[in-house]
């Protein structure tokens, strides 16, 4: 019973997955596209639960579902100043990427199926962030401090670039 | 919770979520769009990693702190690459990714 249910959800979630990603790469307006990606990233997010890694999830609908696509629509607002009816259009090599990413999938299929798993057969424990906290902050403290620097390098950096040009060269 | 799904299902959604940001990737005019369509690939291999962790060594978590990074330096890559696309959009007035042709010689 407890199978079926996590099978319901699982067959649930990945179809809102991956029918709002298609959504996002069809759609042609491109705020639409906007939108429908963050039920892509909220669908990810019940994925992870799935998987019992909850802190994960949690991560994922902050920065991803949150920061992420607020950012992503503001770029968009600062773009396009025309109309957004036709803002996403596909160019013409479109021709090319659908038999090469098909044949992407299709590959990636068959060595799954070919593929013997050697599953360790236990769970994963309850509290996973009790779990994560030391091995982030012992093993893994040197790649920690270098994601913080840089975060705050690349976001100074985007400052830098958006500010504006005067027309004599000066930056200040 | 567990029996019922095996790696294979995970993977077989994180290969089709790769597929459909990788043609977006490729096949997209805007800048912005390929941006979001390297969301989606990143994405999936998030779901990659920790359905791997889970399944292999649900103890070690090595999966999840690697998806956490995937997502810091996802978060990174979007701000740095919209103001790339704002600066160029204030020199060309497109976001048409062939206008983008300043370093061509």
């Amino acid at each position: 019973m407890e199978d079926t249910n996590v099978m319901i959800a699982f067959v649930l979630l990945s179809g809102l997955v991956l029918g709002s990603a298609l959504l996002v790469v069809t759609l042609k307006n491109l705020v639409h596209s906007v939108l429908w990606l963050i039920v892509t990233f909220i669908g990810v997010a019940g994925i992870f639960l799935l998987l019992n890694a909850d802190f994960v999830a949690m991560v994922q609908v902050l920065v991803y579902a949150g920061a992420v696509c607020i950012m992503i629509a503001f770029g968009v607002m600062l773009v396009q100043r025309q109309d957004m009816e036709n803002s996403n259009p596909m160019n013409s090599r479109y021709k090319i990427a659908f038999p090469l990413i098909g044949g992407l999938f299709i590959s990636i299929g068959l060595l799954m199926a070919r593929t013997r798993w050697t599953l360790s057969g236990e769970a994963v424990p309850e509290k996973t962030v009790q779990g994560l906290a030391p091995i982030l902050l012992t093993d893994y403290v040197i790649p920690f401090e270098v994601a913080a620097v840089l975060l705050t390098v690349a976001l100074t950096g985007a400052l830098v670039l958006v500010k504006e040009v005067k027309a004599n060269g000066d930056r200040s | 919770m567990g029996t019922g799904l095996n790696p294979s299902y995970f993977i077989g959604l994180s290969a089709a979520l790769f597929a459909i940001g990788a043609f977006g990737a490729i096949s997209k005019k805007n800048a912005i769009a390929v941006l979001i369509s390297i969301e989606l690939m990143l994405s999936a291999v998030n779901i990659n990693l920790v359905a791997i962790n889970k399944f292999l060594t649900p103890e070690a978590f090595i999966g999840q702190i690697f998806a956490i990074f995937v997502i810091t330096v996802a978060a990174a890559e979007v701000g740095l690459g919209l103001a790339i696309v704002i600066a160029i959009f204030r020199n060309r007035h497109s976001v048409n990714l062939d206008d983008f042709d300043l370093m061509k010689w």
